[in-house]
């Protein structure tokens, strides 16, 4: 099974009736059990992207598929940067969310529900309501919510950048870890590009005005233990060059 | 050398001094020790300001004659089914406002441009078309009801977060059930501040509605004895309306905090 992203387009009009164009021939796909990074400056696009690809807004052009799946509808879970768990409903509830509406049985969305629950540590918290907990946690439960459905793709918006760092970092390898027991084909957005040489497969770089395809990069690294002192230095020099290929842009983007 | 010490004090502590819980009751308690006074004292007749002790002893004969609960239940007859009606239309016609774009356009001018008219000032109408007996008394309250929850229930539906919606149909749901899971939920607390305002304007529609149309009703038995100047039965009466404010907000709070248990 390929997600592939065709030939996809996305203008706007803005305030002053302008035409902007923020997504330009957008060519890629991507694989079973691959995770997919999509780095770039502030406002190159790939939030717009990702809320494409997550069937949340129409690309002017292209068109976004699943190759070679049996299913009629391919599951789609998403992970946000607002994290956007219902307030009213408890952590357990809001995880069962996808599972009440695709219709499945108590007893299993209890089993389901649980299980994820327990994978993101959150076993303790189950019965509590967002506001009562920390903004880590609540980005667990969030990304409970997206695993219980079992997703075709997991889709992540950013979504550590709302936390602080120190908890950012022990997120991100938390999240390598539920990754290893799911290993589910896995968009992710974001603009930290240590962030995004510690997760992925593959890294691939944004331009801005339009939103382009700038390189894409494999990261030639094991999946568990890129922290480890022997692979800083490559790591490093990944880093380094997508921030060469960045740099650029993020200073034309301050200048807005 | 000697040193000076300038010790640092926390300058905005009065922003969270404390006041001690017994302060509420004192100035209720101190205002009826000063009425009851100046009635005692006879600075004031009477037949203007009976004494708050008169007034209670008047209630209890009244209670024990039955004159009171005969009028009470009058009231809260009209007033319990006129807010229904207009609370149950208000949030559900809001919530279709908010909701559907099309209905929006259509519906809200019109709900806008009745909304200012004071209701009473409809009451002779609905005497015209519906009869004196009750149901133009629940029908303009339910109205009063109506308006003030419709437009808090449709700004309520406005100001749920879009990013909850898209969670939610990402996750599977169709249009009725984001309606049901999402936007009802996320919207009561406004619904709520939209049932508290149309109590207050169910109780004046309902005196007033009872003054100018009613043999029975605490607004009718007001009236009734500010006619024979029986003064003290007139304040029995805007006591039991004071009593069933309170009781009336009380209710909604309660229920708020069951409703709204996130918040």
């Amino acid at each position: 099974m390929n997600i592939v992203i065709e030939n996809v387009g996305k203008k706007f009009t803005d305030s002053k009736k302008n035409e902007v164009t923020a997504l330009e021939n957008i060519n890629f796909s991507i694989k079973e059990e691959e995770f997919v990074v999509l780095v770039g400056p502030s406002g190159c696009g790939k939030s717009t992207l990702l809320n494409i690809v997550g069937g949340l807004m129409s690309p002017t052009s292209g068109s976004v598929y699943f190759e070679g799946i049996e299913k009629k509808t391919p599951n789609l879970g998403i992970v946000f940067q607002e994290i956007a768990l219902l307030p009213w409903r408890t952590v357990y509830e809001n995880v069962i969310y996808g599972l009440e509406e695709r219709g499945i049985g108590k007893k299993e969305q209890k089993e389901i529900g649980n299980y994820y629950i327990d994978m993101v540590g959150l076993s303790e918290f189950k019965d509590a309501f967002p506001k009562q907990l920390s903004g880590g946690m609540k980005q667990r439960a969030g990304i409970a919510r997206a695993l219980a459905v079992e997703p075709d793709l997991l889709l992540m918006d950013e979504p550590f950048s709302a936390l602080d760092a120190q908890t950012r970092t022990l997120m991100q390898e938390e999240l390598l870890t539920i990754w290893n027991r799911t290993k589910l084909s896995t968009l992710y957005v974001t603009h930290n590009i240590q962030e995004a040489v510690y997760l992925a497969d593959r890294v691939i770089v944004l331009s801005r005005h339009p939103g382009q395809i700038k390189r894409i990069i494999n990261i030639d690294l094991p999946k568990t233990g890129r922290n480890e002192d022997k692979y800083r230095e490559k790591s490093n020099q990944y880093a380094d060059e997508i921030w060469q290929l960045i740099r650029h842009d993020a200073q034309e983007a301050l200048k807005e | 050398m000697e040193k000076h010490k300038q010790v640092i004090t926390n300058r905005v502590a009065f922003l969270d001094k404390k006041v001690p819980f017994y302060a509420s009751f004192l100035g209720i308690a101190g205002l009826l020790l000063l009425w009851e006074l100046i009635s005692r004292l006879g600075i004031v007749s009477p037949l203007f300001l009976p004494s708050p002790s008169s007034i209670i002893i008047t209630g209890w004969e009244m209670l024990i004659s039955g004159e009171i609960y005969g009028n009470l239940t009058a009231s809260l007859y009209r007033i319990v089914i006129g807010y229904a009606i207009g609370a149950a239309f208000g949030i559900l016609i809001g919530l279709i406002l908010g909701f559907f774009k099309l209905a929006d356009a259509i519906g809200t001018p019109i709900v806008y441009s009745i909304y200012p008219i004071p209701k009473i000032a409809l009451l002779p109408l609905f005497i015209l078309w519906l009869g004196i007996g009750e149901l133009s008394k629940v029908t303009i309250i339910a109205l009063g009801v109506f308006f003030p929850v419709v437009i808090n229930t449709f700004s309520g539906v406005k100001n749920v977060d879009p990013m909850l919606v898209k969670a939610a149909v990402t996750f599977g749901s169709n249009r009725v059930n984001v309606i049901r899971k999402v936007i009802l939920p996320g919207s009561l607390p406004m619904i709520f501040a939209g049932l508290k305002l149309a109590a207050g304007t169910s109780l004046l529609l309902l005196v007033s509605a009872e003054m100018i149309a009613a043999q029975q009703g605490i607004g009718s038995m007001v009236l009734h004895y500010g006619n024979l100047m029986i003064t003290s039965k007139l304040m029995v009466g805007v006591l039991i309306l004071s009593l069933l404010g309170l009781t009336f907000n009380r209710g909604l709070k309660w229920l708020e905090t069951k409703l709204i248990p996130w918040k």
